[in-house]
């Protein structure tokens, strides 16, 4: 079987993490505890992942298995195949073992075709037994497998050209595009990157977080923002790797692996070579109204395909900053980093991989705000010494006075330099009052290139004293993450949510979108990308 | 008849700002000279004469980026400017307390929402959260305000139904995106919403009941929608009629001023009118619609 030698590749080398030097003395029993709470809140959760299937991690098994395409009304095959599974056999086996089961009677010549008649209403599904069934798990695993075989040679093939064409120094500079057509992103990242950008992200419409399928093609038209479709994926790599020879370092690509498809879109980001990708383990919970439950189970399979694919995640933590306020909410980030962690980590990430998000959100009318600034991203960055951290730039506190604002984005970049993040999201001094222009997007690189040429090298002169304002914040919120780590371990994670922990909103279990679209697994559950991906969930008899 | 000019350091001098990007080349001596001339050309005719390239930088290959400084000849009437005036008074959150319970003698019923695609809640949660903007608490805090936070991307058939459901004095909505538009229409479909007799769409008898239960004792006539309230950023707020809602809050609003403005507009300037009559004069808003 082609399937069987699906060893990971290497994992690559974490890109240049900086040495971090301790300055803020914290009591590593302290970190240590910090990090056991996290688990005990995490545990219940992946339980009940490992547990529970949902309509998108099935189509995400499809996508794998090379289904791609829509019908005519651009609804794609994989939801048509699994509506139509979920119909006649429902999903609690999971989709493989119908399918593949199908295919194997040999009445369909292959997936696709298999997908139109299951729309046409003319396959018929049902869940086999004995040798039917280890027939059908054989040829899923097969097929899927071969999905992941692609996965890891776009590994292979970033790693590759990183070490042709040359990797950015960090931080990198993040920078991202909007336009809603994508055919007007390309030349815009083109340019970003030309102008220094490390890493283009590319925003999503608004709204298709909330769409229970990924769309497709190239397309041209979103409201503050581009469509995540696998065909944009593809023409954007493309020309980001176009300027990525011309320019002589790799230029990243990031997009959303958030939402009702996150499984889905983290599958097509594996397999288009996108190379970090925004994945927080509550966003969609909090801000968006997506069921708790659907969140949690459709993570864990989107970190284990990004683990998989090398990809970094970037978490969402500078989001809660925009609703809390940022002293009073300090420690919510922190335990949301370190729930992140964990979760991350289960599923199989690295600390390489973990790009664990942050903010300068503090009102600037706070006395010492810049301390305390100092402060947060300092502990953040002894907290998690080996990850990638990505720094958000004030949107909060951007009033409208651009030159106000410019002072402020200045105030982040150096904040930002002086604590090692790894990862610089730029501000623009026009934030909250229209999307970037051009001269926006100049400017500000032309800040922050002025702030690390100055001060790059002041970090290894940032020394705060032990009874320093800076060292007793940092210890104050590493306390208050203890202590609100062991209240959510004690009352779980899904009532702390319900309660408004994160970000004020409260989320119940079963409030939101997308609960009907979450299955018990039964005893015979099936998902061929699951057990290859997870040694945890070993092979059942399919592979010899 | 007052005249004035802007006011760089001496009374009338007219000095103004701009910067703009124009898509030229900036790369050599001549081309530079070329695109600043293309600057000046256009502030000239903007009105500023004379003006001034201070600044000129080459954006990549294709554009340059300006900031000029010149005199503007324009004068500005101050007798011609108009403003909305605040027509309600600001309120302390114990006044606003005190005038919805002498008035009511109940809790006022707020719903709030980001609604279509717009996911953007941070608006919304300024004014309705506990933890507010501004220094100022969210209307959560009010003790006499029951807040119904439906968050983000809500349909307005939803928000409507809920808003029944809920017996809301007014309806928040929030709106961010402006692509295409998108907070006028956003507004519109509200107005439209609220604009159909409730009774069309009853579900049930009961239903029926409880709304006529909360009509006041005005009889046959048709129980009052709740006030309609849209914020946002890019809103003008002279648009309300148009909009066909009832009250538009812009860049910059507290939570003190929307809550002044909902003791206000549902207990009447007196602080004691019926709420059905003070429905009157946002109907009339509805009808022009």
């Amino acid at each position: 079987v082609t399937a069987a030698p699906l060893a990971p590749p290497q994992a690559s080398p974490p890109p240049q993490a900086a040495t971090v030097t301790p300055k803020l003395g914290l009591d590593s029993a302290v970190v240590a505890e910090a990090r056991r709470l996290a688990e005990v809140a995490g545990r219940p959760i992946v339980e009940m992942a490992r547990t529970h299937t949902t309509v998108s991690v099935e189509r995400a098994v499809l996508r794998l298995a090379d289904l791609e395409g829509a019908d005519e009304d651009g609804m794609p095959w994989v939801n048509r195949l699994t509506e139509a599974v979920r119909t006649q056999t429902g999903l609690t086996h999971g989709v493989a073992l119908p399918v593949w089961d199908a295919l194997v009677r040999g009445d369909h010549r292959d997936l696709p075709g298999l997908a139109r008649a299951a729309a046409a209403g003319t396959a018929r599904f049902r869940i086999p037994t004995g040798d039917q069934a280890a027939a059908a798990r054989h040829a899923a695993t097969h097929a899927v497998g071969a999905g992941l075989h692609r996965i890891d040679a776009r590994r292979a093939e970033r790693q590759a050209m990183i070490q042709r064409i040359g990797e950015p120094a960090m931080p990198w500079i993040y920078l991202i595009v909007a336009t809603g057509d994508i055919y007007e992103d390309i030349p815009q990242a083109q340019a970003a990157a030309r102008e220094g950008a490390d890493i283009i992200a590319v925003i999503r419409s608004t709204g298709q977080s909330l769409l229970d399928y990924v769309p497709e093609g190239a397309t041209r038209e979103g409201y503050a923002g581009t469509y995540a479709t696998q065909q944009n994926f593809r023409l954007m790599r493309a020309a980001l790797d176009d300027v990525s020879r011309e320019l002589g370092r790799y230029v990243r690509l990031t997009n959303y692996a958030s939402g009702l498809c996150m499984p889905e879109i983290a599958t097509l980001a594996g397999l288009e070579r996108l190379d970090m990708m925004l994945n927080d383990c509550m966003y969609g919970i909090i801000f968006r109204d997506i069921n708790p439950q659907r969140t949690f189970i459709d993570q864990r399979f989107a970190r284990q395909i990004h683990a998989r694919a090398g990809i970094i995640i970037n978490t969402g933590e500078d989001n809660y900053l925009t609703t809390a306020d940022a002293v009073e909410g300090a420690h919510t980030v922190v335990v949301s980093q370190l729930l992140n962690e964990y979760f991350g980590k289960e599923a199989g990430l690295t600390d390489a991989q973990l790009g664990l998000g942050h903010a300068f959100e503090i009102n600037p009318a706070v006395p010492d705000s810049f301390l305390l600034e100092l402060a947060h991203a300092q502990l953040v960055r002894e907290l998690f010494p080996d990850a990638p951290l990505k720094y958000m730039p004030p949107t909060k506190h951007m009033t409208g006075n651009i030159f106000g604002g410019y002072l402020l984005d200045a105030f982040f970049n150096l904040c930002g330099v002086m604590t090692g993040q790894s990862i610089l999201l730029i501000g623009m001094m026009t934030e909250g009052i229209h999307t970037p222009y051009l001269a926006d997007r100049d400017l500000a690189l032309e800040n922050v290139r002025y702030v690390r040429e100055a001060a790059g090298s002041l970090g290894a002169d940032f020394r705060p004293g032990p009874s320093s304002p800076i060292t007793r914040r940092a210890h104050q919120v590493l306390d208050e993450s203890v202590q609100l780590l062991r209240k959510i371990g004690t009352e779980g994670l899904l009532a702390a949510i319900a309660d408004g922990t994160f970000g004020i909103t409260k989320r119940p279990p079963d409030g939101g979108r997308g609960l009907d679209g979450v299955i018990r697994r039964a005893e015979g559950y099936f998902n061929p990308a699951a057990e290859l991906l997870s040694p945890a969930e070993p092979l059942k008899g399919a592979v010899s | 008849m007052k005249i004035i000019r802007p006011y760089g350091d001496t009374t009338g001098d007219g000095r103004v700002q701009l910067s703009f990007t124009l898509p030229v080349p900036a790369g050599d001596p001549a081309q530079r000279a070329r695109a600043e001339g293309a600057a000046l050309q256009l502030a000239a005719k903007m009105g500023m004469d004379p003006a001034m390239v201070v600044h000129t930088k080459a954006m990549g290959p294709d554009f340059t980026f300006f900031i000029v400084y010149g005199q503007v000849q324009h004068l500005v009437d101050l007798s011609a400017v108009t403003v909305a005036e605040r027509e309600y008074p600001l309120l302390s959150p114990q006044e606003v307390n005190l005038r919805i319970r002498t008035a009511l003698g109940r809790k006022l019923v707020v719903v709030g929402a980001c609604v279509g695609t717009d996911a953007h809640t941070v608006g919304i949660d300024a004014i309705l959260n506990v933890k507010g903007h501004a220094g100022e608490k969210g209307l959560e805090y009010y003790r006499e305000i029951r807040v119904v936070n439906l968050g983000a991307q809500v349909s307005v058939d939803e928000l409507a139904a809920r808003a029944k459901r809920e017996h809301a004095d007014a309806v928040l909505v929030s709106q961010v995106v402006t692509q295409r538009d998108a907070h006028l229409a956003g507004a519109r479909a509200l107005a439209t919403a609220f604009s159909c007799p409730p009774q069309t769409d009853m579900a049930n008898a009961a239903e029926t009941a409880e709304i006529a239960e909360m009509a006041e004792p005005a009889g046959s006539e048709p129980p009052p929608r709740p006030l309609l309230v849209v914020g946002g950023p890019r809103f003008d707020a002279s648009m309300a009629a148009d909009l066909g809602v009832d009250k538009i809050f812009g860049r910059g609003t507290t939570p003190r001023e929307v809550a002044s403005y909902l003791a206000y507009a549902v207990t009447g300037p007196g602080g004691g009118a019926a709420r059905a009559g003070q429905q009157e004069k946002p109907r009339t808003g509805t009808a022009a619609i």
